[in-house]
């Protein structure tokens, strides 16, 4: 049984609550009618399957019902990270042990600065 | 090969059974062969076997990371059907269905094939037109296959509950008497003991960590006892397909998920078939041995590690007990999980891909032990002739980008 922490609700609730839905930060294609169909194809069916490190997007689907992305271990199950719809991982494949804090504050200020 | 039979039986007797032949030998990797099985599963020892045996190409090794039949081949509820809605999978699994019923005589080794039907139970008033409509599509492909109301199906089972009062009461079902169950282990192992005696080399314990590739050729394998060289080399390794695919720049459109299954303690023989529900979402069945076989879904989420979640349990008990109010104090043995490797349309991959010589029989997920002997069947005549079997086509990777897809995902009996 997980205990994942809404970052909505800022509240650790059992897995029941919540239900997958898959990779995160997959960007639908701007101009869907300009895709090859090697390109729409891969944007439908065709996504990461890691072992190791994998990030997710949940739905709090009897809480809040907001979706919110989970950083997840695919072997130990282990739960790294959870964070907001817009934002980025700290704990990647690359960088497990969460990533360099400068790069992590650069990554804010340039999504703060889009946000902007 | 020695063969098996009621005689040997009789003159091993004599010597305390101290002298049976060993099922398979346990060879050291050649330097070359003319093809490379990367998975010594269910699937990958019968391409082996149909290689030798139907094309005479018996230069073959298969590599196992593990040991045979240890991943989802022994993991599984042992369930065998071929009552498929589309063309092209009725197609499939029923041309696996016609090897199973010639099996255990085929490989001198007995299977345990039980044909004891299989029930796809219907709750509401759609499952009753998709079943009828299944039915139908069925028939028509030359698939036994019927429509049963409710008096039917409790007929079939008497202690099922039928009544009106249940949450989801039964309304009927599609009934496939040629269905039933075969003991996994003895597939593996048969299919396994047949490659062997056909001169095909089972490397155990050889984990492959990358391919031998150039000019878009695949030459060989590179694997913890040294490199093999082949040129035709068919991956058939489930769950763990995606992370082979890596190793060689492709991209399969799967997604690893943990599916779980159980067993009871053994009870006296009270269930003689096999009950499936897609709607509450159980499926079960009575071993020889007495335990109740009983399969879960799979979890919502990726994973590698092989177990499943308590929710998943909960559910698929729950559902069972509702079914089966008999077995609301039977005690659970065992649990375990096994990692599938779903495809977005739940039907397979057989494939050739980008890189030359390189094939993958994969993304059978939930449903891929009754596929057994007719997917390697069709994957050995593909690797054998360099040319996708025609069953096989349909089934092509490129499916994923030409909207071509087997959408079997609502239709199937159950279970995906």
């Amino acid at each position: 049984m997980f205990y994942i922490h809404c970052p909505y609700c800022g509240e650790t609730r059992e897995e029941e609550e919540f239900h997958p839905k898959g990779q995160a930060h997959i960007a639908r294609p701007l101009d869907p009618d300009a895709c090859s169909d090697e390109e729409w194809g891969d944007y439908l069916f065709f996504r990461d399957n890691p072992r190791g490190i994998h990030h997710e997007l949940w739905v709090h689907a009897v809480g809040c019902r907001k979706f919110f992305n989970v950083t997840r271990h695919t072997v130990t199950y282990e739960i790294l990270e959870t964070y907001k719809m817009g934002e980025q991982p700290s704990i990647t494949a690359e960088h497990p042990e969460g990533r360099p804090t400068d790069a992590v504050d650069q990554q804010a200020s340039l999504r703060d600065g889009v946000r902007a | 090969m020695q063969r098996y039979s009621g005689f040997g039986l009789v003159k091993h007797a004599l010597s305390h059974h101290e002298n049976w032949q060993r099922q398979w030998r346990n060879p050291t990797p050649k330097k070359a062969y003319d093809v490379i099985i990367v998975g010594g599963g269910g699937h990958g020892l019968a391409t082996a076997y149909y290689l030798a045996k139907e094309h005479g190409i018996k230069n073959v090794a298969v590599i196992e990371k593990g040991w045979l039949g240890g991943g989802n081949t022994a993991r599984n509820t042992t369930i065998v059907r071929s009552n498929y809605l589309w063309d092209e999978a009725a197609a499939l699994y029923e041309h696996s269905m016609k090897l199973w019923e010639g099996l255990s005589q085929d490989l001198n080794y007995n299977v345990m094939f039980s044909q004891r039907g299989v029930l796809n139970l219907g709750h509401t008033l759609q499952d009753m037109r998709d079943i009828q409509r299944r039915v139908n599509a069925n028939r028509l492909n030359g698939i036994d296959s019927e429509v049963l109301d409710t008096k039917g199906v409790q007929e079939l089972v008497p202690i099922m509950d039928c009544s009106k009062n249940a949450r989801y009461p039964v309304l009927g079902a599609s009934w496939q008497p040629r269905a039933g169950v075969a003991r996994h282990d003895a597939v593996a192992w048969g299919f396994a003991r047949g490659a062997d005696a056909h001169g095909v080399d089972i490397l155990q314990q050889t984990e492959v960590t990358g391919f031998k590739i150039r000019d878009g050729r695949v030459y060989g394998v590179h694997t913890n006892r040294g490199d093999i060289e082949a040129k035709t080399i068919g991956c058939v390794a489930a769950g763990n397909s995606g992370v082979l695919a890596k190793m060689a720049g492709i991209k399969l459109p799967l997604e690893s998920h943990p599916l779980q299954a159980l067993v009871s303690e053994p009870l006296k023989p009270v269930l003689d078939t096999v009950v499936m529900s897609n709607h509450v979402h159980g499926y079960i069945s009575q071993s020889d041995k007495g335990d109740l076989v009983i399969g879960a879904g799979i979890d919502g989420y990726n994973g590698y590690g092989q177990r499943g979640s308590y929710p998943t349990v909960e559910h698929t008990l729950q559902a069972i007990v509702e079914m089966f109010p008999i077995f609301s104090r039977v005690r659970m043995n065992r649990q375990w999980g096994g990692i599938v490797d779903t495809c977005p349309d739940a039907c397979p991959i057989l494939s050739k891909t980008k890189v030359k010589g390189l094939y993958f029989n994969c993304g059978w997920g939930t449903g891929g032990f009754k596929a057994t002997p007719g997917s390697a069947h069709v994957f050995a005549a593909s690797l054998a002739k360099g040319e996708m079997h025609p069953i096989a086509a349909p089934f092509s990777i490129d499916r994923f980008n030409t909207g071509a897809l087997v959408d079997e995902h609502g239709a199937a009996g159950v279970a995906h």
